[in-house]
């Protein structure tokens, strides 16, 4: 869980970082996202080891939390979990459930298309298709609210993922209150990043 | 008024044996000191109830000054109640005020079974440590004095440390996914920290590992209630030790 989650943190960031591209230069996204959909080593080694991390991480989410659920056979008529614990560390499966339905609707919109263009219609090369593809997905004013309340349940999400996963792999010395601080960071302003980016184009074109 | 006594609800878990079904009974208890301790308000409570030909709860407590890890009580939705630091036996009863409603439930975890009322059979614990948390010394008579071996402060304070857990299961009981991993660490901690417990400490974290995988906990998703409701604040950088340990030894050994 914890190596497919600092997989996926780095994934992240440099996710956003291409996507805040298009908020600057519509050229330089088209570039980059053309670059990135044709590179060899992109599509074929860092493509197949995203889908893995995503998948490892997810399934092994449910399995542990069945597990975990199957460890406790009677539960108590009184249990304060808020006394000792963060509410985002105790529903990781909530926020990751709506993550994972997100991951879901962030296919079928740019992932299947993508798909289609290369391999089923077989359509040419376009390297200034990408902008307007993003442009036109966040005209839908239902999608980006969906995109909005999804970046918040990543953000909570990784509110405890982003130390957890420190944590997890044997990270507790004296930065770990650093790695908490720059987790925090991490959690509120990757979302913020995102959610920014659907309102941008949201708001910046005539619907 | 500060000293004055308690009249309390008491919402008891009753359960006759470990295949009976339990529940919740409520019985009120009067004129409580606010100076007693939490299970001195359970004898007064047993003494009523003997007294009216009913069957005492029964619950474990042995040194009642909180070094033995006996005492074990969900009271109020957190192990050993509300107080930190403490255990059940040391939880004054000052900390409610009278008139006040109080749930008392056992530890709750497949792998400590309920035997009687708030009992429950903890020995998965001892399984755990019979699986490694010792070292192999020959005490024949040529035993080396462990004060011989110099032991650099900062890593005896932390084996010090680890070695103050006493084994209550109020991490387990606290954790919603019923881990045992600070306890387990801790055991791990206390040895792999000095030099006599270097020698065997890869078969060790794996054996105790296993056990306690075989014994049903659940497993560890670092929300830190373990850390929180400890009476003995063990830490959790322990779990980090451990895990740090458990990676090393599997590639070590397979």
């Amino acid at each position: 869980m914890a190596l497919s989650a600092l997989f996926l943190l780095f994934f992240l960031l440099q996710h956003l970082t291409i996507n805040m591209m298009s908020v600057f230069s519509a050229d330089l996204f088209n570039e980059t996202s053309h670059f990135m959909g044709t590179n060899f080593l992109v599509q074929f080694l860092l493509q197949p080891l995203l889908i893995f991390a995503v998948v490892f991480h997810f399934v092994m989410g449910f399995i542990l939390e069945l597990k975990n659920r199957s460890s406790r056979d009677v539960n108590y008529a009184v249990f304060k979990g808020a006394a000792n614990s963060s509410w985002t560390s105790r529903n990781m499966i909530i926020s990751g459930l709506v993550i994972l339905a997100f991951i879901g609707l962030h296919f079928y919109d740019f992932w299947l298309p993508e798909l289609d263009h290369k391999y089923i219609s077989v359509l040419p090369e376009d390297p200034s298709r990408y902008f307007g593809e993003l442009q036109h997905k966040f005209a839908d004013l239902w999608r980006v609210i969906l995109y909005c309340i999804a970046f918040v349940l990543l953000g909570l999400h990784l509110d405890h993922g982003f130390q957890s996963a420190f944590q997890s792999v044997g990270f507790n010395n004296k930065y770990t209150p650093s790695i908490k601080m720059l987790g925090t960071a991490y959690s509120i302003l990757i979302p913020l990043g995102f959610i920014f980016i659907a309102l941008f184009h949201y708001f910046t074109q005539s619907h | 008024m500060a000293n004055e006594n308690l009249n309390l609800t008491l919402k008891v878990w009753r359960q006759n044996g470990p295949n009976n079904p339990g529940r919740m009974e409520t019985y009120q208890v009067k004129d409580i000191s606010p100076d007693s301790s939490f299970l001195e308000m359970m004898d007064v409570l047993n003494n009523n109830l003997i007294e009216t030909g009913k069957d005492p709860v029964a619950f474990d407590h042995d040194c009642r000054e909180g070094i033995c890890g006996s005492c074990s009580m969900f009271i109020n939705g957190e192990a050993h109640g509300p107080d930190r630091g403490v255990t059940t036996c040391q939880l004054h009863m000052r900390k409610f005020k009278s008139g006040d409603t109080i749930h008392i439930e056992p530890w709750r975890a497949k792998a400590f079974p309920v035997i009687k009322d708030l009992v429950v059979d903890r020995s998965s614990f001892d399984r755990i440590i019979q699986a490694g948390g010792f070292i192999s010394v020959n005490t024949s008579g040529n035993t080396v004095d462990a004060n011989a071996i110099p032991i650099n402060k900062e890593d005896a304070d932390k084996a010090f440390d680890a070695a103050t857990c006493i084994g209550c299961g109020a991490c387990v009981a606290s954790c919603k996914n019923a881990s045992a991993m600070l306890f387990v660490s801790a055991k791990v901690s206390q040895l792999a920290l000095l030099p006599q417990g270097r020698v065997e400490a890869e078969d060790r974290v794996l054996n105790m590992v296993h056990q306690m995988d075989e014994e049903g906990f659940g497993n560890c998703t670092n929300t830190g209630a373990c850390e929180v409701e400890c009476p003995k604040g063990i830490s959790l950088e322990n779990i980090a030790r451990m895990n740090r340990e458990y990676a090393s030894a599997l590639v070590k050994k397979g």
